[in-house]
This record gives C-alpha cells, structure tokens and sequence, in this order.
C-alpha cells in the first residue's frame, strides 16, 4: 500500500509543474493587461505616463522567465505574492474566500450524498418502474438547468413565497457571516447555493449510483447471494452498493474539486465572495498573479482530491493496490 | 442659446425645489446606511484611482477642498467649500486664495492646516517621478501650490481657465495629511485611511464590504446624521437589485438600467423613491482613421448621419442607460450645444430621409466598398454598449453598410482600440466626475493619450487650446461650437451616440439624496439620513 501511495504522490509533481506552465503561458497570450484596466476603463483620462509607473509597479516590465521564476518560487513556498489588482497578499486574498467556497463544497455535497444515493438506489431496484422513469426524470432536469439559473429562480420565489406569507419580500442575506459567529445567518445565507448546485451534482451521482448499481446487482455474486437466500435488501446493502458506489466517489471528488472554485456565476447570483467570484474578476482584471495562484490552488485541489480517491479504490478494492 | 439657458435655469429651480423638499423634513439622526457597489476599489488612493469602486465606499472618509453642493449635485457650477471657508480670485484670474478655518481635525487626531491642502496638491498637480497621479492633466494651468501660513492656501496659475475651479472640485482629490505623507511616504494611502471626512474607518473586508462609523468630529456641524455606513459590494445587478428588493441594501448610486427601475417600482410601489438625471458619460463612435476606408472624412460622414439619434433616443431610453441627445458637452451645461444648434451638425438633422440620403451620397462617391462586412469593436458589457452597439449596426445596415459587432471583453476591447488597432470603427467612452466642459473635451484632442483615433488635425488642437484660455462664458461658447462642429462635422473624426441616463431607484426611507449627473459625485454620504 504504501508503494502505491509514494507513486501516487510523485505522479503529483509533473502535473502541478505542467499546469504552472500552461497557465503562466495562456495568460501572457491575452490581449491587454491589468494597468490599462486600472488606470484607463472607468472612462477617465488614459494617461499612458501613469500605465508605466503602474507596470513598472507590478512588475511586468520584468523579462518573461524572471516572471515565471517568481511565479515557480511562489508555489514552492505557497507565498504568491500580491495581486495586481488590489496591491494585497494574495494568500490573504484567497484564504478569505476559500471558508467560504469549503462551506459551500462541502454543503453541496452532503444535500448531493442525501438525494444521489437513495434516489440512485431505488431507481436501479425499481428499474423501468414508474420511480425509475420519476428519477430519471428530476435527474436529467438537473443536469440540463444550470446552478445559477436554478439559484435565480430560488431568489425569485423566496421573494414572492416570502410576501405572500408575512408581506415582506425576503431575500437570502448578501454578506458573508462565518458558521461559528452566526449559525443561522451564515445558513440563511449558504443553504440557497448549497442546495441549486447540490442539485445538478447529485443529477451527476444519481446517474452514476444507478448505471453502476444496476451492473453489480448482474454480477455473480448477486445472483449467488440471492440463490442463498438473502433477503434483497441486505443483498442491495450489504454486498452491491458498496462495490456499486466506485465510480461514484470518482464523481463525487471530482464535483468537489469543481465547486472549490467554479461556482462563478452561481456565487455572482448569490453574492458570495468565494473563490470562483475572485477567479472571475482576476480574469477579468487581467490580475495575473492572482488568476495564476487561484488556477494553481484549484490544481492542487482536484490532484489532492484525485490523490484521495485513488487512495479510496485502493482502500475499497485491494484488486487495485496489487496490480 | 436662450433656450438652453431657459432649460438650465429650470433644471436648477427643480433640483433647488427637490432639495428643498428634503430640508423641509427635520433630518434624523442615527441608523446605518447599507449600499450595495458594483465594483471593488483596487486601493483607497483617491489621487490614483479612477473608478466609481473607490468613491462611493472611500470618499466618505475623506473631505475635499471645494465640492459640489451635495443638496444640489445637478447643478455643475454650484459649488462650495468643503475644508475651506472661503475662497477669492485675483482681477487677472491668475491667483485663488482659499481660507482654511481652524477646528478641522484629521481622524487621528491631527488638525488640519493650510500646509495639509497645499501638499495634497502637490501630490495630485507634481506628483514625484515615480508616483501616480490620475488627475494632474486637470491642473496643466496650475503654476504653484503654496501655503503661506496655516490658514492660506495659494493657486498660481499660468493663464485663467475655465476649467480650472470645476476641477477643483474633481470627487478623487480627497485631502491628506501632510503629516502621513512625509512619515509614510507617497504610496501608503493605497492601503491606510486617515482623512477629515464625515465617517471613520471602522473595517474592510476584501471582495465583500467596507465599513465606516460616524465623524463625531466631522467640520460640518451636525452632520453626518447617519452613525455609519456599509458599503457591499455586489458585482452582479441582479444581486444588487435583489439585495434592494429584499432590503437587504437601501440603495445603489450607480443606476440602474429602466427595466429594473420598473420591475422594482412594481414590486415595492411607494416603498420606493426613483430619481433620474443626464449623466456625464457618452459612447462615442471611434473610426480608425489609420486605414480606409475610415481615412476618408466622406465614409465617416455617412457614417454619422446614418444614426437616427432622435429616435434611437426615444425607443433606446426604454431598455438601456440612454437618452439625450447632445453634442461633446454635458447637455445640461451652458456650454452645450442647444437644440437649433444641434441640427445644424451632420447627423443631428431631424429629417431622417435626407440625413440617409446624403449618407448614400457619400459612400458612393467615396467609392466604398459596400459588399465587403466591416469591423465594428465593442465592450463585452450590457448596458450599455451591446445594446447601443446593435443598434449600431443596424442603422448603419439602413444606407447599405455592413458592421460585423466583435464584442470583446473589456482588456481585448482596450487592446484593440488602443494598440492593435485591428478594427474599423470602435465604442469608446467618456464618463467624467464633475461637469467640466473644457476639460471633459479634451477626449477628442488629436494625439491626445484619450484619443485612439489617430486622427491627425493641428487645426483642432489649436482650437482647443484657443477655448482652454478664453475667458468668459461667452467666448468658451462660441469656441466650443467651432470646436465641435470640428470634431463632429467638418473632420467626422469621432461622434457621438446619446448621453447615458441616470436612473436610481431606492428604499424611500433613505431621505436627504439627491442625484447627481455623475455617479462619482455627492457621495460624503454626510447629507443622508434615515426616515425609519
């Protein structure tokens, strides 16, 4: 096992180095940068004077490999330096965020876990029963209506349920309060996102749980468990969903990943001041150092996360840690 | 011209007549004032940044030398003193004198002097070598800042300008300490605040919100009624509207485009107030006058008076920040140009038919190319670029021209109307803070760093020069006609589309606010209280 772990962990290191490159590159061939915004696109007076103080400021006159050099030495040392747009700490910068974007990961997840599995479950039990035909149906819903779609027509009936019922239009709060300060305001807040982007991932795992569990329960084993005996409920239990869930946590961790920083619109719709929005407006801003340090944090994430999950297969079937 | 004046006159009597209104309301005192910003100020350093992100969370931290009257923000010259209490001009216009009155008091506790005023100028007039300074091109008339003693203030100038008391008033040139700026040098105020204004600095919170408690201190006495303010910032209008909807905010000073304005009219009914202004900003069609076929003044000429200003005016106003139509000045200054005016300009005429007819005349004998699609670069952001943008393209579809619309993200945008140059025509913008005619033209300055034309034209820029120094309002009139007649007739080197529209809806419990033609102004916040 722990061969397999060391593996696993080298394999991590030409992937981030390969990621670093391909992000430092791509953003060098946008068009623009983060001076001509900052000085010039508030519809002001451009003063191609002040955009050479503020490039010689942020350091992009420097050549292109003493850029990359800094941009490598700040992944070694976690430390990426300042952002272009705000003048910050970028560690600063993020570490606010990433609370929140955990927040909601996690969130999502659970109200995904709650929904995917039983629902999955019973629609490959009841396969081609009309709770099959039902659970296909929200399913399919979910992965075709968009998070933030989903999260504006949330909005918009807690505003008209909420008028209806007391006479006051209620929206969900817009200011971030972290859990412990405030449980009940930081979840009158989170619970709206959580549940219109724990939708579509649990469309995903839904699916997942069903195809997959509908492929253990033709196995061998099933057949024999069932030859013996067995009551189908612990057969379901017991000896299928186990093997049957698999794929599924691939699943799971890789829309984990995802929503550690690609809520961008939904956290726009719900005003959430999380990794996705700062992602937006970094790219918006042309704020390289912070697009390059968000990108590389999301890297790491999905390889740490995928790192996990090899570690679960492994964990789960000892097939996997011997071959 | 006497109906221009007419109309100026009546704009002043109907905002002096609105803010009569709130005073006629015994103010309150207390409560916090919850606003919600599209944008997030990149630093507090007023003197470098340009964006509406830094004035309406930071200003209220500051004072400025002279402002506009915030009881009366619609009317451009009606402007007092803020840190001053008084000021003079010398017979020549060469010398103003501003007083500093004693009892003003920085938030640290330091008083505030002349020698405060004196070096906050210098910052923003001679910045050092090496230091930023967004405005100093306001102040090219501006010989020397002095102060003779702790309560004096000296501006030397080199020739009298019109231009230069508005610019004095310019929403950024928030006031340092002297003492700041010698001990933590020309670039701490990036990150630190420590000014005279009408709230403290209570917190921030980046990406999300900024702080501010009340001035127990505050110079104007009585004042701010508020005990603070909090300042969300809210990048989508969806979450800014919803956050008004639901009260979760009072108000946003941007504005809001019609729609909006309307759907919250009908959700909240008298619960809330809108108030609708001209606004300092215009789009302006760019040609790129370094390749053909927009070297030839007759395809630009066509070009303009293929645009139904007049009616995109009417039709555009119901679903964008759009509506008047004017020439390079503010329409609602005395130096604009009146209606009679107007029309005498190439595409301003009322009758559509003969403006489009003459346009066809034009291309044809410039011999364009008429199947060839043009490139027309325009900013990726709605309101309200895409939909004038279309319309755009449209109206120039009406004599026979194809314009492919690339519309790009705001840095490929930047890039190709300022570098590449790989278009035939493109949007560009001027949006000014204080209404300051004489300087807010100087956009269409030929090789000036505003201008991405490449128009090449000595006889505009003398032009503007000759206006920058006259004297009276007279002769800054009838200079500003030539001038633009110039800029948008005789040479087509850039024209305008239609003014934007300001419209502000809000919580009609948020009392003492009156809209301002620019969303960078009035915003001390320290004539705002609350009727709850």
């Amino acid at each position: 096992m722990w061969a397999y772990v060391m593996k696993r962990v080298l394999l991590m290191i030409p992937t981030v180095l390969g990621a670093a490159v391909i992000i430092f590159c791509l953003l060098r061939l946008m068009p623009g940068d983060v001076c001509e915004l900052k000085v010039g696109a508030d519809g002001g007076n451009y003063d191609l004077q002040q955009i050479e103080i503020c490039r010689a400021d942020l350091g992009l006159n420097d050549p292109t490999i003493v850029q990359f050099g800094k941009f490598v030495l700040g992944i070694a040392t976690f430390d990426f330096g300042n952002s272009m747009w705000t003048g910050r700490p970028i560690t600063y910068e993020m570490g606010l965020r990433f609370e929140l974007s955990l927040q909601v990961a996690i969130m999502a997840t659970l109200v995904a876990l709650i929904i995917s599995i039983p629902l999955g479950t019973l629609s490959a039990v009841y396969q081609n029963t009309w709770i099959d035909y039902v659970v296909r149906m929200v399913s399919i819903a979910g992965i075709a209506i968009p998070s933030f779609w989903l999260g504006i027509l949330i909005i918009l009936a807690l505003l008209n349920i909420s008028e209806a019922l007391t006479g006051t239009r209620w929206t969900p709060p817009i200011e971030y309060v972290p859990l412990w300060e405030d449980p009940w305001y930081n979840l009158q807040m989170l619970i709206w996102p959580a549940v219109a982007t724990g939708y579509r991932y649990s469309s995903v795992a839904t699916r997942m749980t069903r195809s997959s569990l509908l492929e253990v329960l033709r196995e061998d084993y099933v057949r024999t468990a069932r030859a013996k005996g067995l009551k189908e409920k612990l057969i379901i239990n017991r000896h299928a969903l186990g093997n049957a869930l698999l794929p599924v946590v691939t699943i799971i961790g890789i829309e984990f990943a995802f929503l550690m920083g690609g809520l961008v619109v939904t956290e726009q719709v719900f005003n959430l001041n999380g990794l996705g929005k700062l992602l937006v407006q970094s790219v918006t801003f042309n704020d390289y150092s912070m697009t390059q340090a968000i990108v590389m944090v999301i890297v790491l994430v999905f390889v740490l996360t995928n790192f996990v999950v090899d570690i679960l297969y492994a964990w789960l079937d000892p097939r996997i840690r011997y071959s | 011209m006497r109906t221009k004046l007419w109309k100026f006159a009546l704009g002043a009597v109907a905002a002096a007549a609105m803010s009569t209104g709130a005073i006629a309301q015994e103010p309150k005192s207390g409560g916090i004032l919850t606003f919600v910003v599209a944008s997030e100020a990149p630093s507090y350093d007023g003197h470098v940044e340009t964006t509406f992100g830094v004035i309406h969370p930071i200003a209220p931290f500051y004072s400025l030398l002279i402002r506009v009257n915030p009881e009366n923000p619609s009317d451009p010259t009606d402007l007092q003193c803020d840190v001053c209490e008084s000021w003079e001009v010398s017979a020549d216009g060469l010398t103003y004198t501003y007083k500093i009155p004693d009892g003003i008091v920085f938030h640290d506790g330091t008083p505030l002097t002349a020698a405060d005023v004196a070096a906050t100028y210098n910052k923003i007039v001679f910045p050092p070598e090496g230091i930023a300074s967004s405005y100093k091109d306001f102040y090219v008339m501006v010989n020397s800042v002095t102060a003779p003693d702790a309560h004096t203030v000296v501006f030397q100038l080199d020739y009298p300008s019109g231009a230069y008391l508005p610019a004095m008033a310019n929403p950024f040139n928030f006031i340092y300490s002297k003492k700041d700026l010698d001990e933590h040098g020309y670039t701490w105020h990036k990150a630190n605040i420590n000014g005279t204004g009408p709230f403290m600095f209570k917190s921030m919170d980046p990406g999300a919100s900024v702080e501010g408690v009340k001035n127990p201190n505050y110079h104007h006495k009585g004042r701010p009624y508020l005990d603070g303010f909090k300042a969300i910032i809210a990048t989508k209008m969806s979450a800014r509207v919803q956050a008004i909807e639901g009260d979760r905010a009072s108000i946003e000073f941007r504005g809001f485009p019609p729609k909006q304005r309307d759907d919250l009219v009908a959700a909240l009914g008298d619960k809330i107030t809108v108030q609708e202004s001209d606004w300092n900003c215009v789009l302006i069609v760019t040609p790129n006058h370094r390749r053909a076929p927009m070297n030839d003044v007759r395809v630009r000429r066509a070009l303009s008076l293929a645009i139904d200003r007049w009616g995109g005016s009417e039709y555009l106003s119901k679903i964008a920040i759009v509506k008047t139509v004017g020439g390079i000045v503010y329409p609602n200054h005395p130096l604009a140009a009146t209606e009679e005016e107007l029309v005498q300009i190439a595409g301003y005429g009322k009758d559509l038919d003969a403006n489009r007819a003459e346009s066809r005349r034009l291309l044809e004998e410039s011999g364009i190319d008429l199947s060839k699609t043009y490139i027309f670069n325009n900013r990726g952001v709605d309101q309200p670029y895409q939909v004038v943008g279309t319309w755009l393209v449209d109206q120039w579809k009406q004599v026979g021209l194809n314009f492919e619309q690339q519309v790009n993200p705001s840095p490929v945008f930047y890039d190709i109307l300022r570098k590449t140059h790989e278009h035939d025509v493109s949007i560009d913008f001027n949006c000014q803070s204080v209404i300051n005619p004489i300087a807010d033209v100087s956009f269409f300055i030929p090789g000036g760093g505003s201008n991405h034309s490449g128009v090449e034209d000595q006889g505009m820029i003398d032009m503007y020069n000759e206006l920058s120094k006259a004297g009276t309002l007279e002769e800054q009139r009838k200079l500003m006609r030539a001038y633009e007649k110039r800029v948008l007739d005789e040479t087509a080197s850039q024209f305008i589309t239609l003014w934007w529209y300001k419209i502000n809806p809000y919580r009609s419990y948020v009392k003492g606010w009156s809209i301002a033609p620019s969303h960078y102004l009035a915003q001390q916040l320290d004539q705002i209280w609350l009727d709850q």
